[in-house]
């Protein structure tokens, strides 16, 4: 067990903690899952819940277009693509990292600190100690519709856009990942109003389900510059129906969703980093 | 006040070996922000820590007591790398607790009295499976170590068990053996025997005897419960209000600040309180009397004879000095142990 | 003489002395929680706008929507807002919590109807945060876009008791499905499920006005409906005359039944618990 002293030195070493971080996850969403299998009858009937409401959430958008024949300029079958690409990424990013948000309560309790006594990394516990299959509803329902979007939405399919929907959807779901991170980390600084990101976890992929162009620029902007989240669906959406926006925006755009993910995991690791270590040096 | 000896020769490893806890001036601070009034708010630095040195050497089981408050989860926390100290330095196993946080858990144990490590609703057998996933620890050991501790702890029965059904007794238990199955150098124990039965607490107690002498483990025991010291470690560190108010054995402790002990007096009638030289009555409840007295003034035959010649009685205890009393001593009578006769 | 024991005035206030007390300190404990009610505040204001945005550019394809503009639409959005956290749109579960724990047999046991101490409990906590959650997503709306100040006093004297009416509504639905915590071993989801139909019923996710007439018309008879949306209404000074009236004789109605079946409910529980011996 070399690795016990060795710092982390090296692709090789760089390589044996990614798989063993992914290895960690693994093993730690699995017990969650066979845990919260003990409770059987409560999951399904969340995962019920879930359901309902992801559909009435759709409901509510199929409703406005029984008054109107576009929302935007964009028809229903646009809309719904626009839907569909956000309702999946952020429903991804939920699955696989949603339980961040959970950091605020653990720290309250005093189970952040159990945490920090294993030798795991201490995001990859926090995420996966809490893994939940629930999500699953959200993720079923997204991606019903968005399969739907992409047969009746008459997309002039060429390679290039083939490649798009699977980049779009990765790199969607990344940049949801990342802010689901980093506004969690708000936990470490102010402790009682971290559920101040809810309006970027939450909200943020309520708002990017629409054509964000109805927006008044304010909001366009903040969900441009501070969370990048026109990157998820809106602009490569652009790309791939092959429609332009009344916004006049430069066509590279489009196609720089990888480009963002990157950036915000940076911002995360940095931000989730820089938390803490806060945390370490003014304890709770 | 720092002593070097080692106690019992019967049950303690003789050769202490190199410092497995190294710390030197260790010190935390933290800033409370309190709301005074609507908006304003009002900052107060408090030392949770201050200024520890502290160095515990391998095979050495230590009791690390204090009241509440005093500083001691702050000073394991420093220790196993979950809180950073805001001075001072600390070393444990040769690794820096904060920075090396990973690695340094692979080789230490630790147990929390109150909260649980191992998988809440998962069969007792599962959290063993999935700790030597998480410790890497192979597949020899794993075995060796499992059915050791299933054999001395009898965890048999309670394998198949949900953690959550498990009495807190059955859960200590396991949460023991959890800590150990990666063979750990180092094990930080929490309170591990709050709220246990008699018989529990016996077997935990073995255990630990065992574990320290056989493999040589290092234990650091935070605890309320005196008898945790006696039974198990033949070091005491007493931290009071974030320093090191004693540092040595337990026997020196006693005869140095141990010095009062009460006798609970049933008598046969109500009566007025006794008079008996050298002790003072403390409490009357009804026929029950408390009366206290000094060892190096007085012994408690002598106290007894005095009261039967003077009263009928029915039942009588000999209360210990509990570890409050003697740190309370500690501090605010410094001036008895320094100037009261030796001890006996 | 002799006495002729404590004067009406006096019975009545003894009376009512618990259940103003539980309402005032429901009130002041969740008046506590700063940090987390500023967090929502932030949270249903970027809702707010949204939803605002998203409805008005359906205003702009087809001008008016029913009887309601733009403005009403962005009005009711906002104040629908307001009035998730007092009508307990996110499902609270304090009876099935207790249920669970086994304290409710304390409960049940104290001289005081258990239904009203709950009631009052809520509408404390509702009070709380109408003031808190309520108004100022509402303002800040209204501010940000520019939106002139809505109802006249008479909209707003009718628009009062509309919304206690649907708060209680609100509050005899949750307190049926929390009681099923008696019966059901899992009443989370079922706390959840309800509070999920009454996002869509009471017109949180889109102003009912905007569903199809049909539709529409058996929503707005479910005693959902009379929770937000008919309130609101009223607010915005759509709902007069016959109109108002129906509104209110159908969240009295539905006020009556709903508050009838809890306590009936109640005493089955009872029954069953005394049979149990708990």
């Amino acid at each position: 067990m070399a690795d016990r002293a060795a710092p982390h030195l090296g692709p090789r070493a760089g390589r044996q903690a990614l798989t063993t971080t992914v290895e960690a996850y693994l093993l730690l969403a699995s017990a969650r899952v066979r845990s919260d299998w003990q409770y059987r009858t409560s999951f399904a009937v969340f995962l019920f819940a879930s359901l309902v409401i992801n559909v009435f959430d759709f409901v509510g958008i199929a409703v406005l277009f029984t008054k109107t024949e576009t929302l935007g300029d964009w028809s229903l079958d646009q809309v719904a693509f626009l839907y569909g690409a956000a309702g999946l990424c952020f429903g991804i990013g939920d699955l696989l990292v949603g339980s961040v948000e959970n950091l605020s309560t653990k720290i309250k309790d005093g189970s952040f600190d159990v945490l920090l006594t294993r030798p795991v990394n201490a995001l990859v516990n926090l995420t996966a100690s809490e893994f939940t299959l629930r999500r699953l509803g959200k993720i079923g329902q997204a991606a019903a519709i968005f399969a739907i979007a992409l047969a009746v939405n008459d997309i002039d399919w060429t390679p290039g856009r083939g490649v798009a929907v699977i980049v779009m959807l990765g790199a969607g779901s990344v940049i949801a990942s990342a802010t689901w991170v980093i506004t969690a980390s708000i936990a470490f600084w102010l402790i009682n109003t971290r559920e101040i990101g809810n309006a970027f976890t939450y909200g943020g992929g309520l708002a990017i389900s629409y054509p964000v162009h109805v927006f008044e620029q304010w909001l366009r902007v903040l969900l441009t510059f501070i969370f990048p989240l026109v990157f998820v669906s809106y602009l490569p959406a652009l790309y791939i129906l092959g429609i332009d926006s009344p916004l006049a925006l430069p066509d590279f755009l489009r196609w720089s969703s990888p480009v963002v993910a990157g950036a915000m995991v940076l911002v995360a690791t940095r931000v989730w980093r820089r938390g803490l270590r806060r945390y370490r040096s003014t304890g709770s | 006040m720092t002593s070097s000896r080692t106690g019992d020769p019967e049950t303690s490893i003789q050769q202490p070996g190199p410092a497995v806890i190294e710390t030197r001036g260790l010190t935390k601070v933290f800033t409370l922000r309190t709301r005074a009034g609507a908006l304003r708010r009002h900052r107060r630095d408090v030392e949770a820590v201050n200024d520890i040195d502290l160095v515990v050497r391998a095979g050495e089981m230590v009791g690390y007591i204090g009241p509440n408050g005093a500083g001691k989860s702050t000073t394991i926390k420093m220790l196993t790398g979950v809180l950073a100290p805001s001075n001072g330095s600390v070393r444990v196993l040769g690794l820096e607790p904060v920075r090396q946080r990973i690695a340094l858990a692979r080789r230490i144990g630790v147990v929390f009295g109150q909260r649980s490590q191992l998988w809440w609703d998962l069969p007792l057998a599962d959290s063993f499976a999935l700790l030597r996933t998480v410790y890497r620890i192979d597949a020899a050991t794993h075995r060796r170590n499992l059915d050791a501790f299933i054999d001395r702890l009898d965890l048999g029965p309670l394998l198949d068990t949900p953690v959550r059904q498990l009495s807190l007794g059955q859960r200590m238990r396991g949460e023991l053996a959890a800590a150990l199955l990666h063979d750990p150098e180092l094990v930080f124990l929490d309170e591990p025997t709050v709220g246990l039965d008699v018989v529990s607490k016996h077997e935990v107690r073995r255990f630990l005897g065992e574990l320290n002498r056989e493999q040589g483990t290092t234990v650091l025991l935070t605890t309320h419960d005196l008898s945790d010291i006696e039974h198990l470690c033949r070091r005491m560190v007493i931290i009071d209000n974030g320093t090191v108010a004693y540092d040595g054995p337990l026997d020196d402790f006693r005869s140095r600040y141990g010095t009062h002990r009460t006798i609970v007096v049933d008598l046969q009638e109500e009566g007025p309180p006794l008079d008996v030289a050298g002790t003072d009555v403390v409490d009357v409840v009804g026929a029950r009397q408390w009366l206290r007295f000094d060892r190096r003034l007085t012994s408690a035959s002598q106290v007894v004879t005095a009261i039967v010649a003077q009263r009928a009685i029915r039942d009588l205890a000999i209360e210990e000095p509990d570890i409050e009393d003697m740190v309370r001593r500690l501090y605010d009578g410094t001036a008895h142990a320094e100037t009261g006769p030796q001890a006996p | 003489m002799a006495p002729a024991g404590p004067s009406t005035p006096t019975r009545i206030r003894v009376a009512v002395a618990p259940y103003l007390a539980v309402s005032t300190r429901a009130f002041r404990q969740f008046a506590t929680y700063r940090g987390a009610t500023f967090a929502g505040v932030v949270t249903n204001t970027m809702f707010g706008f949204i939803y605002a945005f998203v409805f008005r550019a359906v205003h702009d394809e087809v001008g008016m929507v029913g009887r309601f503009t733009a403005t009403d639409t962005t009005t009711f959005v906002f104040a629908a807002q307001g009035f998730l956290l007092m009508t307990g749109a996110f499902g609270d579960r304090d009876i099935s919590d207790r249920i669970r724990t086994g304290d409710i047999a304390a409960d049940l046991y104290r001289p005081v109807d258990f239904q009203l101490w709950w009631l009052a409990h809520d509408h404390g906590k509702a009070a709380f945060h109408a003031l808190a959650r309520g108004i100022p997503p509402f303002a800040i709306g209204l501010v940000v876009l520019g939106l002139p100040f809505p109802g006249s006093p008479a909209a707003w004297l009718a628009f009062i008791p509309a919304t206690v009416l649907g708060v209680t509504i609100a509050f005899a639905i949750r307190f049926l499905a929390n009681l099923s915590g008696f019966w059901l071993l899992d009443v989370r989801g079922v706390v959840a499920l309800v509070g999920i139909v009454q996002l869509l019923l009471a017109g949180h996710i889109v102003p009912l006005y905007f569903m199809p007439d049909r539709i529409q018309a058996i929503v707005r008879a479910t005693p959902f409906a009379g929770i937000t949306a008919h309130p609101v209404e009223i607010l915005l000074g759509a709902r007069w005359g016959g109109e108002l009236l129906a509104i209110y004789a159908g969240q009295i109605a539905w006020l009556l039944i709903l508050l009838g079946a809890g306590r009936a409910l109640l005493g089955r529980a009872r029954r069953n618990l005394v049979i149990q011996g708990g």
